[in-house]
Formats: structure tokens, C-alpha cells, sequence
């Protein structure tokens, strides 16, 4: 039985810079953009240490897990250089994705479109590609603005979207890998580049459909074309960075979700969950406010006076989330070398870290040898030479290098030094 | 052997590695599939899989390919004579702002239009009142700039199309 064409098919399509070129170029720069996203993502799994107890943001990852490795405190900056990679290259490589797909859109509305079983199981290849694209866009967009219209965890569906998303990707690039390599050699990119509108053609036509079979008039030439792409991402990168570099950049971020000034002074610098969103109670905070210090059977309690009087020691470091914004401050407090020998837990040790907070994921956390033990890394009591505010983790916080955000614990009640 | 492979490849459309790929690809996918569905919740992302698929292909797209026939629908069909400064064409001109404003606002939108302010105070302890004046002024500044650029193309092919028809009155 012949089925009747519907009314759009591939020979609807019309656009005379359509075609495999094009297709191809665009694909070459997710073929470089893709991996980075993909390894950065891999990397910033690994950096939250989730074999240690608390850490696991993603529990069902069932053998996903298999490339994990320890994390390292050095250099201080590698998660803020692996998150702002991650998070603006993805927000940069998002019209390069559309323009992909507006170039194989003939592809999607083919007829009849599913010629012989090779074609359909590619197609269902396809729907993991092109579905977990988007999906990996949707949730990290979503993601960085706070936008949770779900009830899934961020992190389980973009992890599990990323393994999902990858399936697809390789089968695509092994099947057309070769294509994409004949494509890009069928017109040279200087040539292109020097090609205005009015000297503008379609590609010959080709095996897959994508140069059109009636073009239009064209109207933009293909280096147009391009450079409203990489314009488009340049735009993105400009307009965002500055969360994730800090400094002087961060006030031209006027789109970046985290961008934004405090009002300035020494504590100018982004809150991540304010105390009253974490349900900070104010009573554990004043004068009651006890540090307890425990390592095997040894145990010490310490105000915040206890510890100012303890010796101080001062670093820069960031605090950098994996939302990819981040802040470098300086930080002054105790060194969690010289805690740990106020119980006897000096040497190799894991650190497991309880927080005042009570609303949320992170009030308990594992810190991995290289980090508790790296001497920069500090319970931190003030920041740029004045005390913490109290969103920014008053009395007590952690800083620890190349750490997520998210672990550099505030409010911090209780350390304790787990001696292998 | 050959003559399998040949009835294979008639059969299937494609050769032995082809399949052997793709149902690895597939087999693959099962297995992330079946972790999937034990964490909470996993249908809503069986959900966004899907609607974000069918809505890129039969509901963006057409949108985006609708505005720009109605775009080029609108030029003047005939160019204008030489020398007219109405012979630039102006497609791109809004073509540009338009994307490069709408990838801004697909990159940005939940803050721009402040979809979740609860959500966006609790974690940064402002509220996201300044996203939507930043974008429109952005939105401003871009057709602004290319109306500019539209402008100096106008008067510069006005100028050579002067100085082509005073050099045809001399010649």
C-alpha cells in the first residue's frame, strides 16, 4: 500500500544554501564542541568525589560511573576553568546546534521516511541524537537561571541525557564521518569565505537531500550565513563570561544569571543560598556557637573566638559553581592541616563536614584526602579583611582549592578527620 | 559469502557493520534506559526527551520558517533601478537583529522573563528584576546598530549611482 505524501515533505524545502557543505562545517565545529562538553561534564561528575559518603549527586548511575578518578586540589582554579568551559561553551555552542538542524531539516520530513530497515533503525539513532540535544540544552539552561518546571533531579536527567545524548552522537559521527570529510573537501572555506551574495549557488545536488530540488532566489550568501552563527555565539560568550572569568568582565555579563553586584564592599561578591533560604537559625550563630572537632576518639569544641585565636592564615582562592559562574576572593581563617592536629588526625585523611544548614543537599559532605589535606585549604572566618556575612557562611566556612562551590560548606558545625 | 552479504544488503539496505553499530548504539542506550527508570521521577524526563524532539521539528521550526517567508514576502519584488539607494536589499538587515536577539533570549529567558523569581531569590538572594530592561536595551541597541548600517549602505549606493549617472551625463 502507498501511503499519501503529507502536505511538507524534503521537497518542500526551498533554501539555496542548503546542502552537505554547509551541513558539514557546522558539524565540524560541534565535532570539536561536542567532546569538550561531553569531558568537561565527565570531569565535573568526577570533581564532587562521589564515592565518598554524601557526595553522590547521581546514585542510579549504575556502571556510568566506571572512569571515576580522585579528585585534586591543584590547580586551585581547574574546577572554575572546567565549569566555565562546560556551562558558556555550551551556551555558545547552542545556536551552532540550531543552525545544524535547520540545515538537515529535510532530513526530519523525508518521504516515504523509512525506505529500508538500515534507514529506520538510523532514524531512531537520530531521535537520541537530536532528542538529547535538546534535552542537555533544555536542563542546563533551565539550570543556571533556576528554572525547575520538574520534579527530576538536574542532575540525574542531564547526566543520564548526556550518556543517552552520546549514543547517538557516536553512531552519527561513525556513519557520517566520512560524508561530512567528502563534504568539506567539495568547496574550499577560503573560497566561500570571499563569495558574496550575488555570486551565491546552490551546492550540486546530492545522495541526501539537503540541497534543495526548486531553490529560491537566494537572499543571504553561506558566509552570511555563518557569520550570524559565530556572531550569534560571540554575542552568548560576550554577554555571559563574566560570571564564570570575575573581575572587570563581570559587568558587561548583563545576561548572565550571576553576574550581578551585592552593593559592594568586602562581601560583594555572589551568595550561593542565602541564610534564609537554608534555614540558618540564628540562636546556633551568636554567642552558643560551638565548632566540634572530632578525629577516632578525640574531640574539641571551639567558639569562634577559640578559633580567631588559633593561627591565621591567608589565601586566595575561588569559589566556583558548577553553574559555571565563580569568584575568587581572599580568604583568612585556619588552616585545616593545623585542626586536624588539634584532635591527632594529621596525616592521610578524608574529612567529613555537618553544616547549621537545614534546607538542602550539601549539609553534609566528604572532602578526599588531596583536598582536606592541602595546607591552603582553610575554615575560613573572614573574607577581603572583614568578618563573613552571615549569607557567606558566618561563623565558619570552608575553602578548599578546586572544589565545587557547593562543598566549600558554610556555617560549618562539625569536621571530622577520618585517618586511613 | 559475498552473495549473503549481497541479499543482506538488498534486504537491509545497508552493510553488516552498519547494523552491528547501531544495535550496539542501541543496546547501549537500553542500558542508561534501565537506570533511568529508578530514579524519581524519570517519566517527567522521558517527557522533556520527547516533547523537546517534537517541538524543535513541528513547532520551532515551522514558526521560524513561517516569519521569515512572511520576512521575504514583504520585499519589493523588482529590484529598483541602478543607482536607487532603495536597491540595498534590507532582509538582512532585520534578519540579524531578530536572531541574534531570540539566541540571546533563548540562552537567558527564565531570567529575562522571570518565570522562576522564588527560585532565582532563594539561590542568589536578589531578585532577577534587571534581565528583561537588559535584554530589551540589547534588543534596542541591535536594530539599532543595523538600521545604521542599513542607512550608510543606502546613502553610499546613492552616492555611486549620483556619481555613475553624472559620469554617464559627461561620457
Amino acid at each position: 500500500m502507498k501511503l499519501p505524501a503529507p502536505p511538507v515533505t524534503s521537497r518542500s524545502f526551498r533554501s539555496p544554501i542548503r546542502g552537505p557543505w554547509l551541513t558539514s562545517v557546522l558539524g565540524s565545529v560541534l565535532l570539536v564542541g561536542i567532546p569538550l562538553e561531553f569531558v568537561t561534564g565527565l570531569v565535573s561528575y568526577a570533581a564532587y568525589n562521589p564515592r565518598l559518603p554524601h557526595n553522590d549527586p547521581t546514585p542510579a548511575h549504575g556502571a556510568l560511573n566506571f572512569y571515576l578518578f580522585d579528585w585534586t586540589s591543584a590547580p586551585s582554579w581547574l574546577f572554575q576553568l572546567n565549569e566555565g568551559v562546560h556551562v558558556i561553551g555550551g551556551l555558545a555552542l547552542t545556536p551552532v546546534v540550531l543552525a545544524k538542524l535547520w540545515s538537515v531539516m529535510p532530513k526530519f520530513f523525508e518521504w516515504p521516511p523509512l525506505p529500508s530497515p538500515a534507514k529506520a533503525l538510523e532514524r531512531a539513532s537520530l531521535a537520541l541524537l537530536v532528542g538529547g540535544i535538546l534535552l542537555q540544552l533544555g536542563t542546563g539552561i533551565l539550570n543556571i537561571d533556576y528554572f525547575y518546571d520538574w520534579s527530576f533531579s538536574f542532575y540525574d536527567a542531564h547526566f543520564f541525557g548526556a550518556w543517552l545524548f552520546m549514543a547517538g552522537f557516536v553512531a552519527h559521527v561513525v556513519l557520517k564521518l566520512p560524508v561530512m570529510v567528502r563534504s568539506l573537501r567539495s568547496r574550499r572555506l577560503r573560497d566561500e569565505l570571499a563569495t558574496p551574495l550575488a555570486e551565491t549557488r546552490p551546492e550540486p545536488p546530492d545522495e541526501h537531500g539537503l540541497v534543495p530540488v526548486d531553490p529560491a532566489e537566494p537572499t543571504v550568501s553561506r558566509r552570511g550565513a555563518l557569520a550570524l552563527v559565530a556572531a550569534s555565539s560571540a554575542a552568548v560568550v560576550v554577554l555571559t563570561a563574566g560570571e564564570s572569568i570575575g573581575g572587570p568582565a563581570r559587568t558587561v555579563a548583563l545576561l548572565a544569571p550571576r553576574g550581578r553586584s551585592y552593593g559592594g564592599g568586602p562581601t560583594d561578591f555572589q551568595i550561593n543560598k542565602p541564610a534564609a533560604s537554608a534555614g540558618i537559625d540564628r540562636s546556633k550563630t551568636g554567642a552558643g556557637y560551638r565548632l566540634v572537632v572530632r578525629a577516632a576518639d578525640r574531640t574539641r569544641s571551639l567558639t569562634r573566638s577559640d578559633l580567631l585565636a588559633l593561627p591565621q592564615s591567608t589565601q586566595r582562592l575561588p569559589i566556583a559553581c558548577v553553574e559555571g559562574w565563580a569568584t575568587t576572593q581572599t580568604w583568612t581563617g585556619v588552616r585545616l592541616v593545623d585542626l586536624a592536629a588539634l584532635v591527632g588526625g594529621e596525616g592521610h585523611h578524608t574529612l567529613e563536614v555537618d553544616s547549621l544548614e537545614v534546607h538542602g543537599a550539601y549539609g553534609h559532605t566528604t572532602i578526599d584526602r588531596a583536598e582536606a589535606t592541602d595546607p591552603r585549604s582553610l575554615l575560613a572566618l573572614r573574607v577581603n579583611g572583614a568578618d563573613l556575612s552571615l549569607d557567606h557562611g558566618y561563623p565558619a566556612r570552608l575553602i578548599v582549592p578546586a572544589l565545587p562551590g557547593v562543598h566549600n560548606t558554610k556555617w560549618v558545625s562539625g569536621l571530622t578527620f577520618q585517618v586511613a | 559469502m559475498k552473495r549473503v552479504l549481497a541479499t543482506f544488503g538488498r534486504r537491509y539496505g545497508d552493510g553488516p557493520i552498519h547494523l552491528l553499530g547501531l544495535l550496539g548504539c542501541f543496546a547501549f542506550a537500553g542500558y542508561v534506559v534501565s537506570r533511568v527508570v529508578t530514579v524519581p521521577h524519570h517519566w517527567q524526563i522521558g517527557l522533556y526527551f520527547v516533547v523537546a524532539l517534537v517541538a524543535n521539528d513541528l513547532v520551532i521550526y515551522p514558526l521560524f520558517t513561517l516569519g521569515d517567508r512572511l520576512l521575504r514576502a514583504g520585499r519589493r519584488p523588482a529590484p529598483a533601478p541602478a543607482g536607487d539607494g532603495r536597491r540595498v536589499p534590507w532582509v538582512n538587515h532585520v534578519r540579524v537583529p531578530v536572531v541574534l536577539s531570540a539566541v540571546l533570549l533563548m540562552v537567558s529567558f527564565p531570567v529575562v522573563l522571570r518565570l522562576a523569581p522564588d527560585t532565582y531569590r532563594a539561590a542568589t538572594g536578589l531578585a532577577p528584576t534587571p534581565f528583561l530592561g537588559r535584554w530589551l536595551v540589547i534588543t534596542g541597541a541591535l536594530f539599532a546598530a543595523s538600521a545604521l548600517a542599513y542607512g550608510a549602505r543606502v546613502a553610499l549606493a546613492a552616492r555611486a549611482g549620483r556619481a555613475g549617472s553624472a559620469a554617464g551625463r559627461r561620457g
